[in-house]
């Protein structure tokens, strides 16, 4: 695609956060995952970004498109299946921000 | 009392009898634009009523059949099922699919893993590989409940899993479709690509069932 793309940030493992924001439009990151810290699972490409798309327009820049995976314990506070059970998501970059490590401590 | 009509007719009557109405009393505002649009293409002779048949023919066509394929084929060849993992698209077109816009992410479930896959936000499915989506996987009902408390939900669909199994949610929200690599069944030694490819149903691929075991 000769689409111009924005680069990948993150790598496998990285932790991130994903923006609490609530814009209105064509968002493809679910409400209930926005806030939350996840690890990046893998990069899966870059992708027109489907908030501009929505609107006719090119969806430039390409948005590089991770799978996060959050634990779910940590997305429902009251999930009462294993402590290892997870979510994955598929998330654009512009949704992603480096997790704050202070949150990272008080989580461990 | 049997809701049945087995009373004989002779007598005039009161009661209205129920009545699955043939169409919709109201067109939904996108029906009425499908239509609108269908209609409006036909008419300036972009495309043909036919051409438009035979493409719902060949949705309505799609089944489970072309994702058992791939399964079957993973169950028996290990590199297979590697470059499955590493490319869901080139994986499928090997056995003869077309992937279309979407690329293709495979989850292996094992003894330790259950996966299982949900789009949140609409009803993303691998319709190539799997056919027209089930009802319920576009309720709002599984939507917004198999993310929640997914084990909950599986055992529903009558599959209890212990919590020394992980569970994985994937939800479909973006680009990629996923196909889950359900565990082969015991009892399949010797069996032939065409055997194993009739256990591996669409539920199994979508994660809310294990394989069908050779004994049916």
């Amino acid at each position: 695609m000769s689409l111009p793309a924005v680069p990948a940030r993150f790598k496998t493992g990285d932790r991130v956060q994903v923006r609490r924001a609530f814009p209105p439009g064509h968002v493809r990151t679910p409400w209930y995952i926005r806030g939350l810290a996840g690890t990046i699972q893998r990069l899966c490409g870059t992708y027109p970004n489907p908030e501009e798309l929505a609107y006719a327009r090119s969806g430039a820049p390409a948005q590089p498109l991770y799978r996060v995976r959050f634990l779910q314990r940590e997305v429902w506070p009251d999930y009462s299946g294993s402590p290892l059970d997870t979510v994955d998501i598929e998330i654009y970059q512009h949704w992603l921000d480096p997790a704050q490590e202070a949150d990272h401590e008080r989580a461990a | 009392m049997s809701e049945l009509h087995d009373h004989p007719h002779e007598h005039p009557h009161e009661h209205p009898h129920p009545t699955l109405p043939d169409h919709q009393e109201h067109l939904s505002y996108w029906q009425a634009m499908e239509v609108a649009v269908r209609e409006l293409l036909i008419e300036k002779g972009i495309v043909t009523a036919d051409e438009v048949r035979r493409q719902v023919e060949d949705m309505d066509g799609r089944n489970a059949g072309m994702g058992a394929k791939m399964v079957a084929r993973a169950w028996l060849d290990p590199a297979y099922k590697q470059r499955m993992f590493d490319d869901g698209n080139a994986a499928a077109e090997e056995v003869g699919l077309d992937h279309g816009a979407y690329k293709l992410v495979v989850v292996e479930n094992t003894p330790s893993v259950h996966n299982v896959i949900v789009c949140t936000l609409c009803s993303c499915y691998p319709r190539w590989l799997l056919g027209l989506p089930p009802d319920w996987y576009k309720s709002r009902n599984y939507r917004s409940r198999v993310v929640r408390e997914p084990r909950a939900v599986l055992r529903e669909f009558g599959l209890d899993l212990p919590d020394s199994v992980t569970v994985r949610v994937h939800d479909s929200t973006a680009d990629m479709r996923y196909l889950v690599l359900p565990l082969r069944p015991a009892g399949t030694e010797g069996w032939s690509e065409a055997q194993l490819a009739a256990l591996a149903t669409r539920d199994s691929m979508i994660g809310v069932a294990v394989a069908d075991s050779p004994q049916g």
